[in-house]
Protein backbone atom coordinates (compact mmCIF):
# COMPACT_ATOMS: atom_id res chain seq x y z
CA UNK A 1 0.00 0.00 0.00
CA UNK A 2 1.19 3.52 -0.77
CA UNK A 3 1.69 5.66 2.30
CA UNK A 4 1.96 9.42 2.49
CA UNK A 5 2.43 11.95 5.27
CA UNK A 6 1.35 15.47 4.35
CA UNK A 7 2.52 18.19 6.77
CA UNK A 8 1.83 15.94 9.75
CA UNK A 9 2.24 17.27 13.28
CA UNK A 10 1.48 15.38 16.44
CA UNK A 11 1.16 16.99 19.84
CA UNK A 12 0.81 14.81 22.94
CA UNK A 13 -1.55 16.04 25.66
CA UNK A 14 -2.44 19.25 23.83
CA UNK A 15 -3.60 22.26 25.86
CA UNK A 16 -2.19 20.87 29.07
CA UNK A 17 0.98 21.89 30.90
CA UNK A 18 2.52 18.68 29.52
CA UNK A 19 1.84 19.53 25.90
CA UNK A 20 4.64 18.09 23.76
CA UNK A 21 5.07 18.42 20.02
CA UNK A 22 6.62 15.14 18.91
CA UNK A 23 6.14 15.46 15.13
CA UNK A 24 6.50 18.75 13.33
CA UNK A 25 5.22 19.35 9.84
CA UNK A 26 6.44 16.03 8.53
CA UNK A 27 5.98 15.08 4.87
CA UNK A 28 7.17 12.04 2.93
CA UNK A 29 5.95 9.30 0.59
CA UNK A 30 6.45 5.55 0.75
CA UNK A 31 5.60 3.50 -2.32
CA UNK A 32 3.91 0.16 -2.11
CA UNK A 33 6.56 -2.58 -1.91
CA UNK A 34 9.31 -0.36 -0.49
CA UNK A 35 11.45 -1.34 2.50
CA UNK A 36 11.94 1.86 4.48
CA UNK A 37 14.17 2.37 7.50
CA UNK A 38 13.43 5.14 9.98
CA UNK A 39 16.34 6.20 12.14
CA UNK A 40 17.03 8.95 14.62
CA UNK A 41 18.29 9.25 18.15
CA UNK A 42 16.32 8.79 21.37
CA UNK A 43 13.11 10.81 21.43
CA UNK A 44 13.27 11.98 17.80
CA UNK A 45 9.70 10.81 17.11
CA UNK A 46 10.09 7.39 15.46
CA UNK A 47 7.59 5.48 17.60
CA UNK A 48 5.16 8.41 17.41
CA UNK A 49 5.41 8.31 13.62
CA UNK A 50 4.77 4.61 13.27
CA UNK A 51 1.75 4.68 15.59
CA UNK A 52 0.08 6.78 12.91
CA UNK A 53 0.35 3.91 10.45
CA UNK A 54 -2.42 1.86 12.02
CA UNK A 55 -4.40 4.71 13.50
CA UNK A 56 -3.32 4.27 17.11
CA UNK A 57 -2.43 7.95 16.96
CA UNK A 58 -3.90 10.59 14.68
CA UNK A 59 -2.23 13.70 13.40
CA UNK A 60 -3.10 16.84 15.33
CA UNK A 61 -2.67 18.60 12.02
CA UNK A 62 -1.94 17.44 8.50
CA UNK A 63 -2.98 14.18 6.92
CA UNK A 64 -1.80 10.60 6.67
CA UNK A 65 -2.90 8.37 3.79
CA UNK A 66 -2.38 4.59 3.96
CA UNK A 67 -3.73 3.03 0.79
CA UNK A 68 -7.29 4.34 0.73
CA UNK A 69 -7.48 5.10 4.46
CA UNK A 70 -7.22 8.70 5.56
CA UNK A 71 -6.21 9.86 9.05
CA UNK A 72 -6.95 13.49 9.70
CA UNK A 73 -7.59 15.60 12.78
CA UNK A 74 -11.26 15.98 13.58
CA UNK A 75 -12.28 13.44 10.96
CA UNK A 76 -13.43 9.92 11.71
CA UNK A 77 -11.48 7.34 9.74
CA UNK A 78 -13.77 5.02 7.83
CA UNK A 79 -13.27 1.32 8.61
CA UNK A 80 -10.29 1.60 10.96
CA UNK A 81 -10.60 -2.11 11.65
CA UNK A 82 -9.86 -2.79 7.99
CA UNK A 83 -6.73 -0.66 8.31
CA UNK A 84 -5.57 -2.57 11.38
CA UNK A 85 -6.08 -5.85 9.60
CA UNK A 86 -3.74 -4.78 6.80
CA UNK A 87 -1.10 -3.06 8.91
CA UNK A 88 0.74 -5.27 11.41
CA UNK A 89 2.79 -3.47 14.06
CA UNK A 90 5.54 -5.01 16.19
CA UNK A 91 5.89 -2.57 19.10
CA UNK A 92 9.14 -1.44 20.70
CA UNK A 93 8.46 -3.32 23.96
CA UNK A 94 6.90 -6.76 23.40
CA UNK A 95 5.07 -6.65 26.75
CA UNK A 96 2.89 -3.91 25.28
CA UNK A 97 1.28 -6.30 22.88
CA UNK A 98 1.05 -9.51 24.92
CA UNK A 99 -1.98 -10.04 27.11
CA UNK A 100 -3.57 -13.46 26.66
CA UNK A 101 -3.24 -16.34 29.16
CA UNK A 102 -1.32 -18.57 26.82
CA UNK A 103 1.13 -18.04 24.03
CA UNK A 104 -1.11 -19.88 21.61
CA UNK A 105 -4.08 -17.63 22.39
CA UNK A 106 -1.86 -14.60 22.08
CA UNK A 107 -0.64 -15.51 18.63
CA UNK A 108 -4.15 -16.44 17.54
CA UNK A 109 -5.71 -13.23 18.85
CA UNK A 110 -4.99 -11.06 15.81
CA UNK A 111 -6.14 -13.46 13.09
CA UNK A 112 -9.22 -14.46 15.12
CA UNK A 113 -10.17 -10.85 15.68
CA UNK A 114 -10.08 -10.32 11.93
CA UNK A 115 -12.23 -13.34 11.17
CA UNK A 116 -9.78 -16.13 10.38
CA UNK A 117 -11.28 -19.59 11.00
CA UNK A 118 -9.89 -21.92 13.67
CA UNK A 119 -8.69 -24.19 10.90
CA UNK A 120 -6.93 -21.35 9.13
CA UNK A 121 -5.26 -20.31 12.40
CA UNK A 122 -4.05 -23.85 13.03
CA UNK A 123 -2.34 -23.92 9.63
CA UNK A 124 -0.67 -20.56 10.24
CA UNK A 125 0.54 -21.39 13.73
CA UNK A 126 3.37 -23.83 12.94
CA UNK A 127 4.55 -21.56 10.13
CA UNK A 128 4.91 -18.50 12.33
CA UNK A 129 6.51 -20.49 15.16
CA UNK A 130 9.12 -21.67 12.72
CA UNK A 131 9.64 -18.17 11.34
CA UNK A 132 10.59 -16.87 14.80
CA UNK A 133 12.25 -20.08 15.93
CA UNK A 134 9.99 -20.67 18.92
CA UNK A 135 9.50 -24.10 20.45
CA UNK A 136 5.91 -25.40 20.08
CA UNK A 137 6.28 -26.90 23.57
CA UNK A 138 5.89 -23.37 24.95
CA UNK A 139 2.43 -22.79 23.42
CA UNK A 140 0.49 -23.51 26.63
CA UNK A 141 2.63 -21.26 28.79
CA UNK A 142 1.76 -17.74 29.82
CA UNK A 143 3.59 -15.27 27.59
CA UNK A 144 4.80 -13.54 30.75
CA UNK A 145 6.65 -16.63 32.02
CA UNK A 146 9.21 -16.26 29.28
CA UNK A 147 12.61 -14.70 28.87
CA UNK A 148 12.77 -11.28 27.19
CA UNK A 149 13.91 -12.66 23.85
CA UNK A 150 11.25 -15.37 23.89
CA UNK A 151 8.56 -12.72 24.52
CA UNK A 152 9.87 -10.77 21.55
CA UNK A 153 9.50 -13.86 19.39
CA UNK A 154 5.89 -14.37 20.51
CA UNK A 155 5.07 -10.73 19.76
CA UNK A 156 6.51 -11.06 16.25
CA UNK A 157 4.73 -14.37 15.66
CA UNK A 158 1.40 -12.77 16.56
CA UNK A 159 1.88 -10.06 13.95
CA UNK A 160 3.01 -12.50 11.27
CA UNK A 161 -0.04 -14.67 11.93
CA UNK A 162 -2.25 -11.77 10.80
CA UNK A 163 -0.58 -11.93 7.40
CA UNK A 164 -0.55 -8.13 7.03
CA UNK A 165 0.21 -6.25 3.82
CA UNK A 166 2.19 -3.59 5.63
CA UNK A 167 4.72 -4.65 8.22
CA UNK A 168 5.70 -2.02 10.76
CA UNK A 169 8.63 -2.96 12.98
CA UNK A 170 9.74 -0.80 15.92
CA UNK A 171 13.21 -2.09 16.83
CA UNK A 172 12.12 -5.68 16.31
CA UNK A 173 15.49 -7.21 17.14
CA UNK A 174 16.03 -5.55 20.54
CA UNK A 175 16.30 -8.36 23.07
CA UNK A 176 17.15 -11.06 20.55
CA UNK A 177 20.45 -12.89 20.73
CA UNK A 178 22.89 -12.26 17.85
CA UNK A 179 21.81 -15.30 15.89
CA UNK A 180 18.15 -14.45 16.44
CA UNK A 181 18.73 -10.86 15.29
CA UNK A 182 20.18 -12.00 12.01
CA UNK A 183 17.63 -14.76 11.44
CA UNK A 184 14.67 -12.55 12.19
CA UNK A 185 15.89 -9.72 9.95
CA UNK A 186 16.57 -12.19 7.13
CA UNK A 187 13.10 -13.65 7.65
CA UNK A 188 11.44 -10.18 7.40
CA UNK A 189 13.45 -9.47 4.28
CA UNK A 190 12.41 -12.74 2.66
CA UNK A 191 8.73 -12.20 3.53
CA UNK A 192 8.95 -8.65 2.24
CA UNK A 193 10.02 -9.89 -1.17
CA UNK A 194 7.99 -13.09 -1.37
CA UNK A 195 4.70 -11.45 -0.39
CA UNK A 196 5.35 -8.05 -1.87
CA UNK A 197 4.91 -6.33 1.51
CA UNK A 198 5.52 -2.71 2.34
CA UNK A 199 7.90 -2.70 5.29
CA UNK A 200 8.74 0.12 7.69
CA UNK A 201 11.58 -0.61 10.08
CA UNK A 202 12.59 1.60 13.00
CA UNK A 203 16.12 0.73 13.99
CA UNK A 204 19.18 1.97 15.83
CA UNK A 205 21.34 -0.32 13.75
CA UNK A 206 22.74 1.70 10.86
CA UNK A 207 24.13 -1.62 9.63
CA UNK A 208 20.65 -3.14 9.31
CA UNK A 209 19.27 0.01 7.69
CA UNK A 210 22.05 -0.13 5.12
CA UNK A 211 21.70 -3.84 4.54
CA UNK A 212 17.93 -4.23 4.23
CA UNK A 213 16.31 -0.90 3.36
CA UNK A 214 15.93 0.69 -0.04
CA UNK A 215 14.94 4.03 1.43
CA UNK A 216 15.97 5.78 4.66
CA UNK A 217 14.29 8.60 6.57
CA UNK A 218 16.24 10.28 9.35
CA UNK A 219 14.29 12.11 12.04
CA UNK A 220 15.52 14.79 14.38
CA UNK A 221 13.27 16.38 17.01
CA UNK A 222 10.15 15.43 15.13
CA UNK A 223 11.35 16.80 11.79
CA UNK A 224 12.81 15.15 8.75
CA UNK A 225 16.57 15.65 8.73
CA UNK A 226 17.53 13.61 5.66
CA UNK A 227 15.88 11.19 3.26
CA UNK A 228 17.21 9.04 0.42
CA UNK A 229 18.85 5.81 -0.59
CA UNK A 230 20.96 4.18 2.12
CA UNK A 231 24.10 4.19 0.00
CA UNK A 232 23.81 7.98 -0.36
CA UNK A 233 22.73 8.74 3.19
CA UNK A 234 25.19 6.60 5.08
CA UNK A 235 28.32 8.18 3.65
CA UNK A 236 27.38 11.67 4.82
CA UNK A 237 29.36 11.56 8.00
CA UNK A 238 28.96 15.22 8.93
CA UNK A 239 25.22 15.35 8.30
CA UNK A 240 24.78 12.24 10.43
CA UNK A 241 26.97 13.59 13.18
CA UNK A 242 24.76 16.69 13.45
CA UNK A 243 22.02 14.41 14.75
CA UNK A 244 24.28 12.20 16.86
CA UNK A 245 24.35 9.31 14.43
CA UNK A 246 27.35 7.46 13.07
CA UNK A 247 28.00 5.92 9.68
CA UNK A 248 27.66 2.11 9.68
CA UNK A 249 30.65 0.18 11.02
CA UNK A 250 31.74 -1.22 7.70
CA UNK A 251 31.60 2.14 5.93
CA UNK A 252 33.57 3.79 8.72
CA UNK A 253 36.16 1.02 8.41
CA UNK A 254 36.44 1.51 4.65
CA UNK A 255 36.83 5.27 5.12
CA UNK A 256 39.64 4.75 7.63
CA UNK A 257 41.34 2.14 5.46
CA UNK A 258 41.52 4.74 2.74
CA UNK A 259 42.78 7.66 4.81
CA UNK A 260 45.20 5.69 6.97
CA UNK A 261 46.46 2.97 4.64
CA UNK A 262 45.59 4.29 1.19
CA UNK A 263 43.60 1.14 0.53
CA UNK A 264 40.55 2.01 -1.51
CA UNK A 265 37.56 -0.33 -1.48
CA UNK A 266 34.09 0.87 -2.50
CA UNK A 267 31.18 -0.24 -0.34
CA UNK A 268 29.32 -2.92 -2.22
CA UNK A 269 27.27 -4.90 0.31
CA UNK A 270 30.31 -7.16 0.66
CA UNK A 271 30.25 -10.22 2.79
CA UNK A 272 33.04 -10.05 5.38
CA UNK A 273 34.83 -12.81 3.44
CA UNK A 274 34.81 -10.77 0.23
CA UNK A 275 35.84 -7.64 2.06
CA UNK A 276 38.82 -9.37 3.63
CA UNK A 277 39.81 -10.87 0.29
CA UNK A 278 39.97 -7.34 -1.14
CA UNK A 279 42.03 -6.11 1.78
CA UNK A 280 44.49 -8.97 1.38
CA UNK A 281 44.85 -8.21 -2.31
CA UNK A 282 45.77 -4.63 -1.55
CA UNK A 283 47.64 -4.74 1.75
CA UNK A 284 50.65 -6.66 0.46
CA UNK A 285 52.32 -9.48 2.31
CA UNK A 286 52.50 -11.66 -0.79
CA UNK A 287 50.41 -14.55 0.54
CA UNK B 1 35.79 -13.47 51.08
CA UNK B 2 37.30 -10.01 51.39
CA UNK B 3 37.62 -9.46 47.69
CA UNK B 4 34.96 -11.72 46.17
CA UNK B 5 31.84 -9.60 46.33
CA UNK B 6 29.42 -11.87 44.56
CA UNK B 7 29.65 -15.64 44.88
CA UNK B 8 27.48 -18.27 43.22
CA UNK B 9 28.22 -21.72 44.59
CA UNK B 10 26.72 -24.70 42.75
CA UNK B 11 23.49 -22.86 42.11
CA UNK B 12 20.59 -24.65 40.43
CA UNK B 13 17.17 -23.19 39.81
CA UNK B 14 13.83 -24.00 38.17
CA UNK B 15 10.68 -21.88 38.09
CA UNK B 16 8.46 -24.78 39.18
CA UNK B 17 8.92 -28.40 40.13
CA UNK B 18 7.32 -29.67 36.96
CA UNK B 19 9.52 -27.44 34.82
CA UNK B 20 13.03 -27.98 33.50
CA UNK B 21 16.10 -26.70 35.31
CA UNK B 22 16.87 -23.20 34.12
CA UNK B 23 20.24 -22.97 35.88
CA UNK B 24 22.35 -26.07 36.38
CA UNK B 25 25.12 -26.10 38.93
CA UNK B 26 26.32 -22.57 38.22
CA UNK B 27 29.42 -21.34 40.10
CA UNK B 28 31.31 -18.10 39.66
CA UNK B 29 32.56 -15.16 41.66
CA UNK B 30 32.96 -11.46 41.03
CA UNK B 31 35.67 -9.39 42.67
CA UNK B 32 35.38 -5.95 44.15
CA UNK B 33 35.17 -3.23 41.48
CA UNK B 34 35.10 -5.75 38.66
CA UNK B 35 32.90 -5.32 35.58
CA UNK B 36 31.56 -8.65 34.43
CA UNK B 37 29.46 -9.03 31.29
CA UNK B 38 27.07 -11.96 30.93
CA UNK B 39 26.26 -13.19 27.43
CA UNK B 40 24.13 -16.05 26.21
CA UNK B 41 21.35 -17.03 23.83
CA UNK B 42 17.70 -16.20 24.57
CA UNK B 43 16.49 -18.28 27.47
CA UNK B 44 19.98 -19.30 28.58
CA UNK B 45 19.36 -18.07 32.14
CA UNK B 46 20.90 -14.57 32.30
CA UNK B 47 17.95 -12.69 33.76
CA UNK B 48 17.38 -15.55 36.18
CA UNK B 49 20.93 -15.06 37.48
CA UNK B 50 20.24 -11.34 37.89
CA UNK B 51 17.05 -11.99 39.84
CA UNK B 52 18.84 -14.45 42.11
CA UNK B 53 21.53 -11.85 42.88
CA UNK B 54 18.86 -9.43 43.96
CA UNK B 55 16.79 -11.87 46.04
CA UNK B 56 13.83 -11.73 43.69
CA UNK B 57 14.26 -15.48 43.36
CA UNK B 58 16.05 -18.01 45.60
CA UNK B 59 18.13 -20.97 44.50
CA UNK B 60 16.71 -24.51 44.75
CA UNK B 61 20.23 -25.79 45.27
CA UNK B 62 23.49 -24.09 46.14
CA UNK B 63 24.22 -20.75 47.82
CA UNK B 64 24.68 -17.15 46.79
CA UNK B 65 26.59 -14.48 48.68
CA UNK B 66 26.42 -10.79 47.92
CA UNK B 67 28.93 -8.64 49.79
CA UNK B 68 29.40 -11.28 52.45
CA UNK B 69 25.70 -11.89 53.13
CA UNK B 70 24.00 -15.09 52.04
CA UNK B 71 20.93 -14.31 49.94
CA UNK B 72 17.91 -15.82 51.73
CA UNK B 73 14.33 -14.66 52.37
CA UNK B 74 15.57 -13.32 55.73
CA UNK B 75 18.37 -11.19 54.33
CA UNK B 76 16.64 -10.00 51.20
CA UNK B 77 16.09 -6.43 52.48
CA UNK B 78 19.75 -6.08 53.40
CA UNK B 79 20.68 -7.39 49.97
CA UNK B 80 18.42 -5.00 48.11
CA UNK B 81 19.98 -2.08 49.99
CA UNK B 82 23.23 -2.98 48.30
CA UNK B 83 22.03 -3.92 44.87
CA UNK B 84 20.70 -1.64 42.16
CA UNK B 85 19.13 -3.38 39.23
CA UNK B 86 17.80 -2.14 35.92
CA UNK B 87 15.34 -4.55 34.35
CA UNK B 88 14.99 -5.55 30.74
CA UNK B 89 11.73 -3.61 30.50
CA UNK B 90 11.91 -0.33 32.46
CA UNK B 91 8.11 -0.05 32.65
CA UNK B 92 8.23 -2.79 35.25
CA UNK B 93 10.19 -0.66 37.66
CA UNK B 94 8.71 2.82 37.47
CA UNK B 95 6.88 3.81 40.63
CA UNK B 96 6.81 7.61 40.54
CA UNK B 97 4.32 9.73 38.61
CA UNK B 98 7.09 12.05 37.47
CA UNK B 99 10.64 11.35 36.44
CA UNK B 100 11.84 13.29 39.47
CA UNK B 101 9.65 11.37 41.94
CA UNK B 102 10.70 8.12 40.39
CA UNK B 103 14.37 8.78 41.00
CA UNK B 104 13.56 10.16 44.46
CA UNK B 105 11.71 7.00 45.44
CA UNK B 106 14.78 4.80 45.83
CA UNK B 107 16.51 7.53 47.83
CA UNK B 108 13.58 8.09 50.18
CA UNK B 109 13.40 4.36 50.75
CA UNK B 110 16.98 4.41 51.87
CA UNK B 111 16.40 7.37 54.17
CA UNK B 112 18.80 9.67 52.34
CA UNK B 113 18.91 13.29 53.62
CA UNK B 114 16.80 15.74 51.68
CA UNK B 115 19.74 17.93 50.76
CA UNK B 116 21.78 15.02 49.46
CA UNK B 117 18.72 13.62 47.78
CA UNK B 118 18.09 16.71 45.68
CA UNK B 119 21.70 16.76 44.69
CA UNK B 120 21.75 13.10 43.69
CA UNK B 121 18.54 13.40 41.66
CA UNK B 122 20.01 16.26 39.72
CA UNK B 123 23.41 14.63 39.21
CA UNK B 124 22.05 11.28 38.10
CA UNK B 125 19.53 12.74 35.67
CA UNK B 126 22.20 15.02 34.30
CA UNK B 127 24.52 12.09 33.69
CA UNK B 128 21.89 10.38 31.52
CA UNK B 129 20.84 13.70 29.90
CA UNK B 130 17.29 13.68 31.15
CA UNK B 131 17.16 16.91 33.20
CA UNK B 132 14.73 18.42 30.69
CA UNK B 133 12.18 15.78 31.60
CA UNK B 134 11.96 16.20 35.40
CA UNK B 135 8.19 16.56 35.45
CA UNK B 136 7.32 14.16 32.67
CA UNK B 137 5.48 10.94 33.42
CA UNK B 138 7.90 7.99 33.09
CA UNK B 139 5.32 5.92 31.22
CA UNK B 140 4.91 8.65 28.62
CA UNK B 141 8.54 8.80 27.58
CA UNK B 142 10.10 7.31 24.46
CA UNK B 143 11.60 3.82 24.69
CA UNK B 144 15.16 5.05 25.06
CA UNK B 145 14.23 7.85 27.46
CA UNK B 146 12.62 5.27 29.75
CA UNK B 147 15.86 3.32 29.87
CA UNK B 148 17.82 6.46 30.67
CA UNK B 149 15.53 7.30 33.59
CA UNK B 150 15.69 3.74 34.91
CA UNK B 151 19.48 3.91 34.87
CA UNK B 152 19.45 7.29 36.62
CA UNK B 153 17.32 5.74 39.35
CA UNK B 154 20.02 3.18 40.04
CA UNK B 155 22.94 5.60 39.79
CA UNK B 156 21.26 7.91 42.32
CA UNK B 157 21.17 5.31 45.09
CA UNK B 158 24.88 4.57 44.67
CA UNK B 159 24.57 0.86 45.30
CA UNK B 160 27.51 -1.49 45.89
CA UNK B 161 26.45 -3.73 43.04
CA UNK B 162 24.86 -2.51 39.82
CA UNK B 163 23.10 -5.03 37.58
CA UNK B 164 22.10 -3.86 34.13
CA UNK B 165 19.87 -6.38 32.36
CA UNK B 166 19.91 -5.24 28.72
CA UNK B 167 19.46 -1.77 30.11
CA UNK B 168 20.67 0.04 27.01
CA UNK B 169 19.00 -2.11 24.34
CA UNK B 170 16.73 0.75 23.17
CA UNK B 171 19.44 3.39 22.94
CA UNK B 172 21.18 4.56 19.81
CA UNK B 173 24.80 3.41 19.52
CA UNK B 174 26.22 6.71 20.76
CA UNK B 175 23.81 6.90 23.65
CA UNK B 176 24.74 3.36 24.56
CA UNK B 177 28.44 4.10 24.57
CA UNK B 178 27.93 7.29 26.55
CA UNK B 179 25.81 5.63 29.23
CA UNK B 180 28.17 2.70 29.63
CA UNK B 181 31.03 5.17 30.04
CA UNK B 182 29.08 7.05 32.71
CA UNK B 183 28.36 3.87 34.62
CA UNK B 184 31.92 2.71 34.25
CA UNK B 185 33.30 6.01 35.55
CA UNK B 186 31.12 5.63 38.59
CA UNK B 187 32.40 2.11 39.05
CA UNK B 188 35.98 3.30 39.01
CA UNK B 189 35.33 6.21 41.37
CA UNK B 190 33.26 4.37 43.92
CA UNK B 191 34.51 0.79 43.62
CA UNK B 192 31.17 -0.77 42.84
CA UNK B 193 30.71 -4.08 41.04
CA UNK B 194 29.05 -3.93 37.69
CA UNK B 195 27.25 -6.84 36.09
CA UNK B 196 25.97 -6.12 32.59
CA UNK B 197 23.79 -8.55 30.69
CA UNK B 198 23.77 -7.81 27.01
CA UNK B 199 23.40 -8.99 23.43
CA UNK B 200 25.43 -6.03 22.18
CA UNK B 201 28.80 -7.44 21.23
CA UNK B 202 30.42 -4.01 21.24
CA UNK B 203 29.27 -3.32 24.78
CA UNK B 204 31.38 -6.08 26.31
CA UNK B 205 34.62 -4.57 25.03
CA UNK B 206 34.97 -2.55 28.24
CA UNK B 207 34.28 -5.44 30.62
CA UNK B 208 37.04 -7.03 32.70
CA UNK B 209 35.59 -10.46 32.26
CA UNK B 210 32.85 -12.23 30.35
CA UNK B 211 30.67 -15.13 31.45
CA UNK B 212 29.03 -16.95 28.57
CA UNK B 213 25.88 -18.91 29.39
CA UNK B 214 24.53 -21.75 27.31
CA UNK B 215 21.32 -23.56 28.18
CA UNK B 216 21.54 -22.88 31.92
CA UNK B 217 25.21 -23.69 32.27
CA UNK B 218 28.36 -21.63 32.24
CA UNK B 219 29.89 -22.35 28.86
CA UNK B 220 32.97 -20.16 29.20
CA UNK B 221 34.53 -17.58 31.51
CA UNK B 222 37.12 -15.42 29.82
CA UNK B 223 38.26 -11.91 28.88
CA UNK B 224 36.89 -10.04 25.83
CA UNK B 225 40.08 -10.39 23.77
CA UNK B 226 40.07 -14.15 24.13
CA UNK B 227 36.35 -14.39 23.53
CA UNK B 228 36.58 -12.64 20.18
CA UNK B 229 38.89 -15.33 18.86
CA UNK B 230 36.22 -17.99 19.25
CA UNK B 231 34.01 -16.95 16.40
CA UNK B 232 32.93 -20.37 15.20
CA UNK B 233 32.09 -21.95 18.50
CA UNK B 234 30.23 -18.82 19.63
CA UNK B 235 28.11 -19.00 16.53
CA UNK B 236 27.18 -22.57 17.34
CA UNK B 237 25.57 -21.42 20.59
CA UNK B 238 23.59 -18.55 19.02
CA UNK B 239 26.15 -15.80 19.57
CA UNK B 240 28.60 -13.97 17.36
CA UNK B 241 31.62 -11.64 17.45
CA UNK B 242 31.73 -7.94 16.43
CA UNK B 243 32.63 -6.78 12.91
CA UNK B 244 36.17 -5.88 13.99
CA UNK B 245 36.78 -9.40 15.25
CA UNK B 246 35.34 -10.95 12.09
CA UNK B 247 37.72 -8.97 9.92
CA UNK B 248 40.64 -9.74 12.22
CA UNK B 249 39.97 -13.45 12.38
CA UNK B 250 39.95 -13.67 8.58
CA UNK B 251 43.14 -11.68 8.22
CA UNK B 252 45.17 -13.80 10.61
CA UNK B 253 46.72 -15.96 7.88
CA UNK B 254 48.15 -12.81 6.29
CA UNK B 255 48.72 -10.26 9.03
CA UNK B 256 50.62 -10.95 12.26
CA UNK B 257 48.61 -9.45 15.10
CA UNK B 258 50.38 -8.67 18.42
CA UNK B 259 47.07 -9.22 20.14
CA UNK B 260 43.40 -9.55 19.25
CA UNK B 261 42.16 -6.00 18.59
CA UNK B 262 39.08 -4.96 20.57
CA UNK B 263 38.12 -1.90 18.57
CA UNK B 264 38.28 -0.70 14.97
CA UNK B 265 41.01 1.70 15.99
CA UNK B 266 43.17 -1.07 17.42
CA UNK B 267 42.63 -3.11 14.28
CA UNK B 268 43.58 -0.21 12.01
CA UNK B 269 46.68 0.55 14.11
CA UNK B 270 47.89 -2.99 13.64
CA UNK B 271 47.06 -3.03 9.95
CA UNK B 272 48.95 0.24 9.54
CA UNK B 273 52.07 -1.22 11.18
CA UNK B 274 51.87 -4.32 9.00
CA UNK B 275 51.23 -2.28 5.86
CA UNK B 276 54.12 0.10 6.46
CA UNK B 277 56.53 -2.83 6.75
CA UNK B 278 55.60 -4.16 3.33
N1 LIG C 1 2.44 9.45 25.54
C1 LIG C 1 3.26 10.51 25.49
N2 LIG C 1 2.93 11.67 26.11
C2 LIG C 1 3.75 12.74 26.07
N3 LIG C 1 4.93 12.78 25.42
C3 LIG C 1 5.32 11.66 24.79
C4 LIG C 1 4.51 10.47 24.78
N4 LIG C 1 5.15 9.52 24.08
C5 LIG C 1 6.31 10.08 23.66
N5 LIG C 1 6.41 11.36 24.07
C6 LIG C 1 7.52 12.29 23.79
O1 LIG C 1 7.60 12.49 22.38
C7 LIG C 1 8.94 12.47 21.93
C8 LIG C 1 9.09 11.42 20.83
O2 LIG C 1 8.87 10.14 21.38
P1 LIG C 1 8.99 8.80 20.53
O3 LIG C 1 8.56 7.70 21.41
O4 LIG C 1 8.27 8.98 19.24
O5 LIG C 1 10.56 8.75 20.27
P2 LIG C 1 11.47 7.65 19.54
O6 LIG C 1 12.11 8.31 18.38
O7 LIG C 1 10.68 6.43 19.30
O8 LIG C 1 12.61 7.40 20.63
P3 LIG C 1 13.33 6.04 21.14
O9 LIG C 1 14.43 5.76 20.16
O10 LIG C 1 13.89 6.43 22.47
O11 LIG C 1 12.31 4.97 21.21
C9 LIG C 1 9.81 12.21 23.15
O12 LIG C 1 10.44 13.39 23.58
C10 LIG C 1 8.85 11.69 24.20
O13 LIG C 1 9.21 12.11 25.50
N1 LIG D 1 8.47 -16.63 35.22
C1 LIG D 1 8.88 -17.72 34.59
N2 LIG D 1 8.23 -18.90 34.70
C2 LIG D 1 8.65 -20.01 34.06
N3 LIG D 1 9.73 -20.06 33.27
C3 LIG D 1 10.44 -18.92 33.10
C4 LIG D 1 10.05 -17.71 33.75
N4 LIG D 1 10.94 -16.75 33.40
C5 LIG D 1 11.83 -17.35 32.58
N5 LIG D 1 11.53 -18.66 32.40
C6 LIG D 1 12.30 -19.62 31.59
O1 LIG D 1 13.59 -19.75 32.12
C7 LIG D 1 14.57 -19.83 31.10
C8 LIG D 1 15.65 -18.78 31.34
O2 LIG D 1 15.05 -17.49 31.27
P1 LIG D 1 15.88 -16.15 31.46
O3 LIG D 1 14.88 -15.05 31.50
O4 LIG D 1 16.80 -16.27 32.61
O5 LIG D 1 16.71 -16.12 30.09
P2 LIG D 1 17.68 -14.99 29.52
O6 LIG D 1 19.02 -15.62 29.35
O7 LIG D 1 17.59 -13.76 30.32
O8 LIG D 1 17.07 -14.79 28.05
P3 LIG D 1 16.85 -13.47 27.15
O9 LIG D 1 18.12 -13.20 26.43
O10 LIG D 1 15.79 -13.90 26.18
O11 LIG D 1 16.41 -12.35 28.04
C9 LIG D 1 13.81 -19.68 29.78
O12 LIG D 1 13.67 -20.92 29.17
C10 LIG D 1 12.46 -19.12 30.18
O13 LIG D 1 11.44 -19.61 29.35
MG1 LIG E 1 10.68 4.52 20.13
MG1 LIG F 1 16.80 -11.84 29.94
Amino acid sequence: MDISFKAVSHTYQPNSPFEYRALKDLSFNIQSGQFVAIVGHTGSGKSTLIQHLNGLLKPTSGEVMIGGYRLKAGEKTANIKGLREKVGVVFQYPEHQLFEETIEKDIAFGPKNFGATEEEIQTRLPKVLEAVNLDAKLLDRSPFDLSGGQMRRVAIAGVLAMEPEVLVLDEPTAGLDPKGQQEVMDMFYRLHHEKGLTTILVTHSMEDALKYADHVIILEQGKKHLEGQPEEIFVQKERLKQVQLDVPEEIQFLMDLKTRLGISITYDKHSVDDLVREIKAQIGGGR
Amino acid sequence: MATDQVIFKNVSFRYAEDQPWVLKNVSFSIKQDEWVAILGHNGSGKSTIAKLMNGLLFPDEGTIYVHGIEVTPDTVWDIREKVGMVFQNPDNQFVGTTVRDDVAFGLENRGVDREIMLNRIEESLKSVRMTDYLFHEPHRLSGGQKQRVAIAGVLAIQPDLIILDEATAMLDPRGRKEIMMTVNDLREETKVNLVSITHDLNEIVGADRVIVMNDGEIWLETVPRELFKQEESLREIGLDVPFTAKVTNRLKDTVDFDQQPLTQKELLDQLWIFHSKQ
